[in-house]
């Protein structure tokens, strides 16, 4: 069992926990992510480890499907029945000197190690982050230690501009030039990111999630096409240069199981 | 031989076509003593020598002919910790039971049923030999808990080691709990059979993946292990390459099956992890993973599930019972079926179209070549289930880039010695996707070899 050191409610929908798993801690670096099982029966659940030092982790997840709404049943104290990691390739961290993170809702959690650790070596950083209100702007004051300049884009105008991050990003590349964008969130954001960022002739990195069982390479759910060629987002990734990244693919394997998802939601928890 | 073989009853088709409970239900004490009269004790037994394991098949069935079927248990064990395992999913027509001398005549005797029948007993009246184990204290450590990992850990917990087993899935037994179905091997079977071992005091670690929660050179330098057994399988599916591999409702039978065994998705919504394949389930392949898909896929209520085959009937790798069986539960063989493209609509697969083949000469592996014929046809689907193969998980290799292994990525050995000292292998991360009997035994050798090893290190 892997007990619930701390948790933080972030916003109405995100939630953060820092858990007891040394063997996870151990060998931990930015970009790997972990798996665990709230309980007995549990589903395996994606996660990205957030920070850890030698003994806990922390992890940030939106109470979205069955799983991580029963996750969120627990409090500090109680246990998790598994959690292993650390899982999928550490971030590629490149040579470079000027970085924008694109950080859409709850993406900005496994942005954060990444872009932290470009800032640590030495590159210039700037955050867009967006979410629906300003509550949806996770981690804020943790990006600010480390990001020269932070703009924010709701869905509600509550804070920055009222919009997508693509829009702030439009006007920021106006006046200036990066080397490197990483961008983080659902999909579909992803997906215009790139778009955009390719019209401005920036590279691109991006995170993905697609659902995953066993996170070590052996089921083949994570799969995503990448140049007609298949990865496996679990080992070769989840981080990949987004350039012929087949999102409309991945979209629709990410949407397979929403109907499942809907019924257990509405069967299991609706009390 | 006058008398037939003795029947091992199984639940009716209609009936087990609909459930996940175990197929064939095993002899009882009577079935169990008639058949064992069929042996002819041979002289030269050749079914021994065709046992990988060499089990001493005419005593354990004299003893069990006698009705002493707790010696007849450990006759079978001193070759095979894992008889109640064996005894069903065991290739016994290509081994003991392909070598009986009943079988020229008549259907050979039952080895696999009696071995069974004699692992079950013990399970069931919980016989153990009264082991005394001297600690010697020191440490070794197994990668995986399949069938090449427990056999090692109990070989090596009996020489007295203290013995580690790591394992990356929340579970322990690898293929036997995530990839061979429940209807074939209950899992409390294979539960009890674990049991055993941690009753003998080998230790199970779940949820640490070696190569990356802790490294093989963290286990010997910062962990002080003496020894390293690498049992860690063949979990990579091999892919078709074909267009459209990637479109919703292709599985890799190692998803489908992960999903069904491991995360219990034919309880959903019971259990949160779902699994959908709709009316219309394509198969892919001839193996006993083909048949394990096929068969689980139907159990879900799938109308019409069938094989796609690119050789013919008696080409079948499977084990011959499953395809007796399947065939039994309805499940139709397409044979002489090349996949050469998935198609779809809005990335939901629709089609497979085959390339239909005809059998050509004699390959190196003794069956006719299949021969393209550059004719179609496309098969309707809602579903396909790639079950063509699997090749050893490359994380540990990535982890430790001085491991040589071979191009198809299997782990190199001599003697079960890796390239790196102090590192042995076995299993199908050696051999290449093999059979639980072959990977107990190699653990149960690398055993032997990880032991001179360790006491040779105390000469120096
Ligand atoms: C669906 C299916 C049906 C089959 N049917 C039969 C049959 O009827 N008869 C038969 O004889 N054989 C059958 N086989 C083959 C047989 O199951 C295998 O040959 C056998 O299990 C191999 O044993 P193993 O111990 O080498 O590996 P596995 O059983 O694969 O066990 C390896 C274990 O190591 C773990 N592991 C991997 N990497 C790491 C790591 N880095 N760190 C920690 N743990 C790790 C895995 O999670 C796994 O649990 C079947 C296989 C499949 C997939
Ligand atoms: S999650 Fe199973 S292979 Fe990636």
């Amino acid at each position: 069992m892997y007990k619930i050191i701390r948790k933080e409610i972030l916003n109405v929908d995100v939630e953060l926990m820092e858990i007891e798993a040394p063997l996870v801690a151990r060998n931990a670096l930015p970009g790997n992510f972990l798996i665990i099982r709230v309980d007995e029966d549990g589903e395996r659940i994606p996660l990205t480890i957030v920070e850890h030092d030698l003994k806990n982790v922390t992890i940030i997840y939106q109470k979205l499907g069955y799983s991580t709404k029963l996750l969120s049943q627990k409090e500090a104290g109680d246990s998790l029945f598994d959690v292993v990691g650390p899982l999928g390739q550490a971030s590629h961290i490149r040579d470079v000197k000027r970085v924008l993170g694109i950080a859409g809702g709850v993406g900005a959690a496994p942005l954060y190690p990444q872009l932290k650790e470009y800032a640590k070596r030495g590159a210039k950083v700037d955050l867009i982050i967006g979410g629906r209100t300003k509550e949806h702007l996770i981690l804020l004051d943790k990006y600010k230690e480390f990001c020269d300049t932070v703009y924010c884009a709701t869905d509600d105008g509550s804070s920055g501009i009222k919009g997508f991050v693509t829009q702030v990003a439009e006007i920021v590349y106006q006046n200036y030039k990066y080397d490197l964008a990483i961008a983080i969130g659902p999909l579909i954001m992803m997906k215009n990111c790139v778009i955009l960022n390719e019209k401005y002739d920036i590279e691109t990195d991006v995170s993905l999630n697609p659902i995953m069982i066993d996170g070590t390479g052996m089921c083949g759910n994570c799969r995503v096409t990448i140049n007609g060629e298949t990865k496996f987002a679990c080992v070769d990734g989840p981080d990949f240069p987004a350039k012929g990244i087949d999102f409309d693919e991945l979209m629709a394997r990410q949407k397979y199981y929403n109907h499942e998802e809907d019924h257990i939601c509405k069967m299991k928890l609706s009390k | 031989m006058k008398r037939d073989r003795t029947v091992m009853p199984v639940q009716e088709a209609d009936v087990r076509s609909t459930n996940f409970l175990e197929v064939a239900l095993g002899y009882s004490l009577d079935d169990a003593v008639l058949e064992a009269s069929r042996c002819l004790d041979c002289k030269i037994p050749r079914c021994v020598a065709a046992c990988p394991v060499n089990i001493d098949i005419p005593l354990f069935i004299r003893e069990l002919k006698g009705k002493d079927v707790e010696s007849a248990y450990f006759t079978i064990n001193k070759a095979n910790i894992l008889p109640a395992i064996c005894g069903r999913v065991c290739p016994q027509e290509k081994q003991c039971e392909g070598a009986c001398i009943v079988g020229i005549k008549a259907k050979p005797v039952s080895i696999g049923a009696l071995e069974r029948f004699v692992g079950d007993y013990a399970l069931e009246n919980k016989l153990s030999s009264d082991e005394i184990i001297i600690e010697n204290n020191k440490k070794v450590a197994i990668v995986g808990s399949g069938p090449a990992g427990l056999a090692c850990a109990v070989s090596l917990r009996r020489l007295g080691y203290t013995v580690d087993i790591f394992e990356a899935l929340h579970e322990f037994g690898g293929v036997l709990k995530y990839g061979i179905p429940e209807f074939r091997l209950p899992k409390n079977v294979v539960d009890e059979e674990i049991n055993k071992a941690r009753k003998l005091g080998v230790n199970f670690h779940k949820n640490v993946i070696i190569g990356k929660s802790i490294t093989i050179d963290q286990l010997l330098h910062e962990e002080n292990y003496k020894a390293i057994f690498l049992g860690s399988g063949a979990g990579l599916p091999s892919a078709l390459g074909l267009a459209g591999e990637n479109l919703t409702g292709i599985y890799y039978a190692n998803e489908f099956l992960t999903r069904v065994n491991l995360m219990k998705a034919n309880s959903f919504p019971n259990t949160p992890t779902p699994v959908r394949i709709g009316s219309n389930v394509a198969v892919i392949g001839g193996g006993n993973v083909a048949m394990d898909a096929a068969r689980t896929a139907k159990r879900l209520g799938a109308k019409n599930v069938f094989i796609l085959y690119r050789r013919d009937m008696d080409s079948l790798p499977a084990r011959l019972e499953e395809v007796h069986h399947a065939i039994e539960e309805g499940i139709t063989f397409n044979l002489l079926y090349n996949p050469v493209e998935f198609k779809g609509r809005d990335y939901k697969v629709n089609r497979v179209k085959c390339e239909i083949m005809e059998l050509g000469e004699m390959d190196d592996s003794g069956r006719r070549r299949p021969m393209p014929t550059g004719k179609y046809k496309t098969f309707n689907i809602t579903s396909s289930i790639i079950s063509i193969g699997q090749s050893p998980n490359p994380i540990l290799k990535k982890a430790t880039p001085e491991l040589v292994v071979d191009n198809r990525g299997r782990i190199v050995v001599d003697h079960h010695q890796t390239s790196i000292d102090g590192v042995f292998a076995g299993g199908d991360v050696v051999s290449g996707a093999a059979t639980v009997i072959l990977a107990m035994g190699a653990g149960k050798e690398a055993a032997v070899a990880m032991n001179e090893y360790i006491e040779s290190l105390e000469i120096d």
